[in-house]
């Protein structure tokens, strides 16, 4: 679904990426971390085509980004953005509805009627409470999860989650992602998600790509990159590893020093 | 939301005609409202053949050739800026922003006042040379503010109101260089710049009403792109909106119509800041509701202000730029204060 070769991307001749190379499947669920400044934020960017690429290639779908036109790339690929939504006075349905544009001619008119689409979405992110009220009187998780909603109604084939979970608590954040998984389940769709917490990635993703100061350290599976060599040479601390004891999967715990 | 646009527009389309028929009927020779009705319908096609005149020849006149055509051009002017004000409210995400406050206003001034001052207003294109120039240096006036209150990519609601009243102050002693200059059409020029409708007669009208349908088809157009600009401009990017594209296109269609509006009218503030808050206020943030809207309520909003115009000091008159600034710069007083209450919060 997703093939990055050689990708590089520099910031007025500060090198941001270099030499990115990488596949998706179509389906999967792909987790990329690192540490501040390391390029994830850059890497989301290029791939949702908002910033062009200095060499190398994305091709989505079997087309290069820049190739598609800014609708056409807005109904194969939406953005999960890590900050919420701002307080506006739209109401929760009509930001929901806003999914739809890619999908209207200039007209305002839909290819299809949508209704029934956001009304399933509106019942899978249980939103049916909020539906009628404004943004500016929602929390900051219940923003995020009607953000999450207009990106589905978008019905992309490659969903990109940039750091969704920064400003939610942990009730929000295992929310947010359950509900990301639930819906892949049912539409086969793609996940890219830069995500900070690195057990939240464990636990969610298939595959990781580890980024340091813009290099791709490793990609594949989480028990192959949540290693705590690799983690001491990326973030510059020793961590515990344990399996989690009911999805088995690598966990980190923190050691502070203690005089 | 078709419904809500049918109700508004009926509301405001009864508003306006009532508006209008009273404050035609208003002036130095009264005239009773039901006279002023017959006389507008009598110039209706088939409808008026029914109407037997039953009113002096003088009221006719005072109707057909003073009174309603100064109402019309209140309307269209107050239109064309409220419009205006609504395009670059929703494509800067600023509230504050106004033909006005850029500085568009009276960049588009600095280009009508040179050829006025210099009798070049007739010279190439006829009546339209002066709102073509308008446009031109109200569009140059808008470069600058935007390229001084961008700071990294950045454009911060406060800077860009400094470099708005910055460019004002600048342009603002052109224009008053360019009056000292030539003593001959200094009375002209000063009460045109105060702004004022009176002495207009229908030519002005057929001048402005061009501009007002082509910004408006334009605008509405690009309503639902700038209801997902109030998200966020990556979020418009990520929804496929052509951010720069949109934004570009928006801030030209805005100045087109404030350059129109100055070139006749004058500078009249605050009209494209006060109208469409207030139409936010009753039918919420919706651009494709609050563009025609914005347009429809800001015409009456500066009819009723041409005609506090004319007859709080009657015979006297009241620049009109007067009447809006006085009404609107409070009113942006308390908006500023709002918005600073809001960041606290």
């Amino acid at each position: 679904m997703i093939q990055v070769k050689g990708l590089r991307k520099s910031y007025q001749a500060t090198p941001v990426l270099r030499d990115l190379t990488f596949e998706v499947a179509k389906g999967e669920f792909f987790g990329v971390i690192g540490p501040n400044g390391s390029g994830k934020s850059t890497l989301c960017k290029l791939l949702s085509g908002v910033v062009g690429l200095d060499a190398g290639e994305i091709i989505l779908d079997g087309k290069e980004v820049g190739g598609y036109s800014r609708k056409e790339l807005a109904r194969l690929l939406a953005v999960l953005e890590q900050e919420a939504l701002p307080p506006v006075g739209f109401l929760v349905r009509e930001v929901l509805e806003m999914g739809r544009f890619p999908y209207q001619n200039w007209l305002g008119e839909d290819t299809e009627d949508a209704q029934p689409l956001i009304d399933e979405i509106v019942h899978l992110l249980r939103l049916e409470d909020l539906e009628q009220r404004s943004l500016e009187h929602l929390s900051g998780g219940e923003k995020q999860r009607v953000a999450l909603g207009k990106a589905l109604v978008q019905k992309p084939r490659i969903l990109l989650l940039d750091e969704p979970t920064t400003y939610l608590d942990i009730g929000y954040q295992i929310q947010l992602m359950d509900i990301v998984r639930s819906w892949q389940k049912t539409t086969q769709v793609t996940v890219v998600a830069v995500l900070h917490d690195l057990n939240l990635a464990s636990l969610y993703c298939d595959r990781i790509l580890m980024l340091n100061q813009g290099r791709q350290v490793g990609v594949g599976t989480p028990e192959q990159i949540l290693r705590s060599g690799l983690i001491e040479e990326v973030y510059g601390v020793r961590p515990i590893i344990l399996e989690h004891p009911v999805h088995h999967l690598p966990q980190i715990m923190l050691q502070s020093v203690r005089p | 939301m078709k419904g809500r646009l049918l109700f508004w527009s009926g509301v405001g389309g009864l508003l306006l005609l009532l508006s209008m028929v009273l404050s035609i009927s208003m002036g130095a020779a009264n005239l009773p409202p039901s006279q002023v009705w017959l006389i507008l319908l009598h110039q209706v096609p088939v409808v008026g053949d029914f109407i037997t005149v039953s009113w002096p020849e003088s009221a006719e006149q005072i109707v057909m050739k003073v009174r309603f055509p100064r109402v019309i051009l209140a309307v269209l002017v107050g239109a064309c800026l409220s419009l205006a004000g609504a395009g670059f409210q929703g494509v800067l995400r600023n509230p504050l922003a106004d033909p006005y406050t850029m500085g568009v206003a009276s960049g588009a001034a600095v280009g009508a006042a040179f050829l006025i001052l210099f009798g070049l207003h007739i010279s190439f294109l006829g009546q339209w040379s002066i709102p073509l120039v308008a446009f031109l240096t109200g569009l140059l006036s808008l470069w600058i503010v935007l390229r001084l209150a961008n700071t990294q990519g950045k454009l911060q609601t406060e800077t860009l109101l400094l470099s708005g009243v910055v460019v004002q102050a600048f342009l603002g002693s052109l224009v008053s260089f360019m009056v000292s200059l030539s003593d001959k059409v200094v009375n002209e020029i000063v009460f045109w710049l105060l702004g004022s409708l009176s002495f207009r007669g229908w030519a002005y009208s057929y001048v402005l009403v061009p501009y007002l349908l082509i910004g408006l088809v334009v605008l509405v157009s690009y309503a639902r792109s700038l209801n997902l600009f109030a998200l966020g401009e990556r979020q418009a990017a990520h929804l496929g909106v052509h951010v720069d594209r949109t934004k570009l296109l928006v801030l030209i269609i805005s100045t087109m119509l404030t350059a129109a509006a100055v070139s006749i009218s004058g500078i009249i503030g605050f009209v494209g800041l006060v109208v469409p808050h207030l139409v936010r206020l009753m039918m919420g943030p919706d651009y494709r509701l609050l563009l025609p809207m914005s347009t429809l309520f800001g015409g009456i909003y500066v009819l009723w202000a041409d005609t506090l115009a004319r007859m709080l000091l009657s015979p006297t008159e009241i620049p009109l730029g007067v009447i809006t600034a006085f009404l609107g710069a409070p009113f942006f007083a308390y908006l500023l204060r709002m918005r600073k209450q809001q960041g606290r919060g």
